[in-house]
């Protein structure tokens, strides 16, 4: 697969290349990640969107290492601060876990264990990586962490439980889980899904603002193109296990070439928008990964095809190759000059929802010219 | 949780009064006339059975009856059976004309050996029951883990009496490899005697009991392994044995322990089959003997026994449920 072009010097704390990730099954071959390729720079934000199974959790989970490995293939490339991850021991790969590199679940009610205490629970990931340490050291280490994810009285609801904690709080703690020692990489996996909107605007500030503190890099998971716009310096689109549009987090969310990305917009409601407006879903379901259609995924569900000549689109699969905006945004689609067309055929995205503070009606301009966004 | 138990005591105690007026009615109504069991080789003439219904206290309304024997539960009572009159203390369960004996010390005597029999078969299956369900759970789909389902799916088909039966005749009289199984009081005779006496019926029985625990513990390790909070204690460098044996086998064995108490329960009523061939004079053998001579005080004083240890069992289980997991308040 085409490798993302990298001007930058600063070499990434995570690479991936070429991941594919299968696991095999009674009813075939489940084909979850085929030729994924990322980096991420430390101090900087990648947001992967997706449908559920388009192989985004599954990627970062490769990343972990949390597959089982008996009922996993896993070929390509991962890298975390030069070391390859693909193949490691158990034994190494436990000791970056949580480590230098650590996750973030989506739903913590599910994800922290009902019958320790949250205090038990950050401890013991401090002390899977910090042998020797005193209870007293670890407790007090508890309570700091809780502190830093704003936790009021740190010190005495570093003894609750996790029903006890509300659900924005449960997932500061499980925050403060993650961060106990200092990783370099986060990866969230859809934080803030499982919250009110009020509290995951609050959650979403806490990780930039760690970020900010840490310097970390963090990879956000996620099918909440609002949490991409606010958070990601890049995105990455996947769909059918494929990367299909990478680029700049502003430059993809407001000028999309790939059909998919395109609906993902627009189906996204508007909040400056007239409320009479309708939303356009994007009809069909996701492929099935046993058996991914013949050429383009997307191509079932596409409204462009008809627009490439000799059915491309259920015949080859597009590659990954810079559209009409410069090598820093990449789009799987055959579609020519797909941006423009997009642009024109579904006004409704363009420049609106991602951004309420500025008026949705002039800005909604099709012009893929503005020079500014395009390429760094 | 004081409220609580308070509660649950009470409905118990109404639990256990439904029982015994269902007992005591079906008994003093049904087929079997009561006062033939006391008639020397069960035949009597029409004049002694109403002596002997009359000394029982049989011709007086049922619920007087009834009140008599709740009275003599909770109070003690006395006994007269025309000549004699004896004093029955608390709890009185009757008194039993097969034996000459007061049935409340008596069953007290043999309750021993059947707590003996409970403990160590209880030790023995929860031990190996649990540990191999959480091997097999761990190794879940590998060869390993279908051959010991295989095993215990095979081991649950053969009735227990067989199994019971075959071991004693081969283990002990045959290849003498055991001991003869006997109860010795463990503390007043002969501790070592006890734990020989007692070995065989343990293993069998608990061993039993294995093949059941290892379905459930090897279900609910199954289940806990794939939850979220396995999956995130993994996620933070864990190793894979503390990840199964603290975050997994804590959530795994709460459905366990709820099936234990029950279990135990059920055990402490009497193993009849396990005392029957083994010859352990516990609660379960007299309950066969007393239904073999009809001996009624007896029957339903094991049945009460009976219902008492699944309603205490019930209680203690919801108190283990409320100290295993923080979110039940009770």
């Amino acid at each position: 697969m085409t490798d993302m072009h990298h001007p930058s010097s600063t070499p990434a704390f995570l690479e991936v290349d070429d991941l594919t990730v299968r696991f095999p099954t009674r009813d075939g071959v489940v084909q979850a990640v085929t030729g994924l390729s990322y980096k991420v720079e430390l101090g900087k934000t990648l947001g992967i969107v997706g449908e559920s199974g388009s192989g985004k959790s599954v990627s970062s989970l490769a990343v972990m290492g949390l597959h089982d490995l008996e009922r996993t293939d896993i070929t390509g490339s991962i890298k975390v601060e030069g070391q390859e991850v693909v193949g490691l021991s158990e034994n190494r790969m436990r000791k970056l876990r949580g480590n230098a590199v650590s996750m973030i679940f989506q739903d913590p009610l599910t994800a922290l264990h009902p019958f320790f205490t949250i205090g038990d629970q950050i401890v013991e990931g401090y002390k899977a990586h910090h042998s020797g340490v005193s209870k007293k050291t670890a407790r007090a280490k508890a309570v700091e962490m809780l502190e830093r994810v704003g936790i009021p009285q740190p010190n005495r609801r570093v003894d609750d439980y996790p029903h006890q904690f509300s659900g924005g709080m449960r997932q500061r703690a499980m925050i403060a889980m993650s961060l106990v020692n200092d990783p370099k990489l986060i990866i969230a996996d859809e934080p803030t899904t499982a919250l009110d909107v009020t509290v995951q605007a609050q959650i979403l500030d806490l990780l930039q603002e760690l970020q900010r503190d840490f310097g970390s890099a963090i990879v956000i998971i996620t099918h909440d193109l609002g949490v991409v716009a606010e958070m990601a310096d890049e995105v990455l689109v996947m769909y059918g296990g494929r990367c299909v549009e990478h680029g700049g987090g502003k430059e993809v969310l407001t000028h999309p070439e790939m059909p998919y990305t395109a609906g993902l917009l627009s189906s996204v409601p508007d909040l400056v928008g007239d409320p009479r407006e309708r939303l356009h879903p994007i009809p069909g379901t996701p492929p099935s990964l046993l058996s991914p259609p013949r050429g383009c995924a997307f191509n079932p569900r596409c409204g462009y095809t008809h627009l490439v000549p000799g059915e491309m689109c259920t015949r080859e699969l597009p590659p990954l190759e810079s559209g009409g905006r410069g090598s820093a945004h990449l789009k799987r689609c055959h579609l020519t000059d797909s941006g423009t067309v997009l642009a024109e055929q579904l006004p409704v995205y363009a420049g609106t929802a991602m951004d309420p503070g500025e008026p949705a009606g002039p800005t909604a301009e099709p012009d893929p010219t503005p020079k500014e966004n395009a390429g760094e | 949780m004081f409220g609580y138990l308070l509660r649950r005591v009470i409905s118990g105690i109404l639990v256990l009064l439904a029982v015994s007026f269902v007992l005591f009615t079906v008994f003093a109504k049904g087929p079997a006339q009561p006062a033939l069991a006391y008639c020397s080789k069960g035949v009597c003439t029409a004049e002694q059975l109403d002596i002997i219904e009359r000394n029982l206290g049989l011709d007086q309304p049922l619920l007087q009856q009834y009140g008599t024997y709740i009275k003599g539960v909770v109070a003690g009572r006395e006994i007269n059976s025309g000549t004699l009159s004896l004093d029955c203390n608390v709890p009185c369960l009757g008194y039993s004309f097969k034996k000459f004996e007061m049935v409340t010390p008596f069953l007290l005597d043999r309750f021993p050996a059947t707590l003996s029999i409970a403990l160590g078969a209880s030790v023995v299956f929860l031990t190996v029951g649990v540990a191999v369900g959480v091997i097999s759970a761990r190794n879940r789909g590998k060869p390993l883990d279908r051959g010991l389902q295989g095993f215990t799916m095979l081991a649950t088909a053969i009735p227990y009496y067989l199994v019971a039966l075959l071991a004693f005749l081969f283990l002990v009289s045959k290849w003498g490899l055991f001991p003869t199984t006997e109860y010795v009081a463990p503390f007043a005779e002969s501790f070592s005697g006890w734990f020989k006496g007692m070995l065989l019926a343990w293993l069998v029985l608990g061993l039993f009991y294995t093949t059941a625990y290892v379905r459930y513990s090897r279900g609910s390790m199954v289940e806990a392994l794939n939850e979220d909070y396995v999956r995130t204690a993994r996620a933070k460098g864990l190793t894979d044995r503390r990840v199964a044996l603290k975050h997994a086998l804590r959530a795994a064995l709460v459905p366990v322990v709820t099936i234990f108490g029950l279990d135990f329960a059920t055990i402490l009523a009497g193993t009849i089959f396990t005392e029957r061939i083994f010859n352990i004079q516990g609660i379960g053998l007299e309950a066969l003997q007393s239904i073999g001579q009809q001996d009624l005080p007896v029957i339903s004083a094991t049945v009460l026994i009976a219902a008492t240890f699944v309603v205490v069992s019930n209680i203690v289980v919801d108190v283990a449920y409320a100290a295993l997991d923080p979110r039940v308040r009770l």
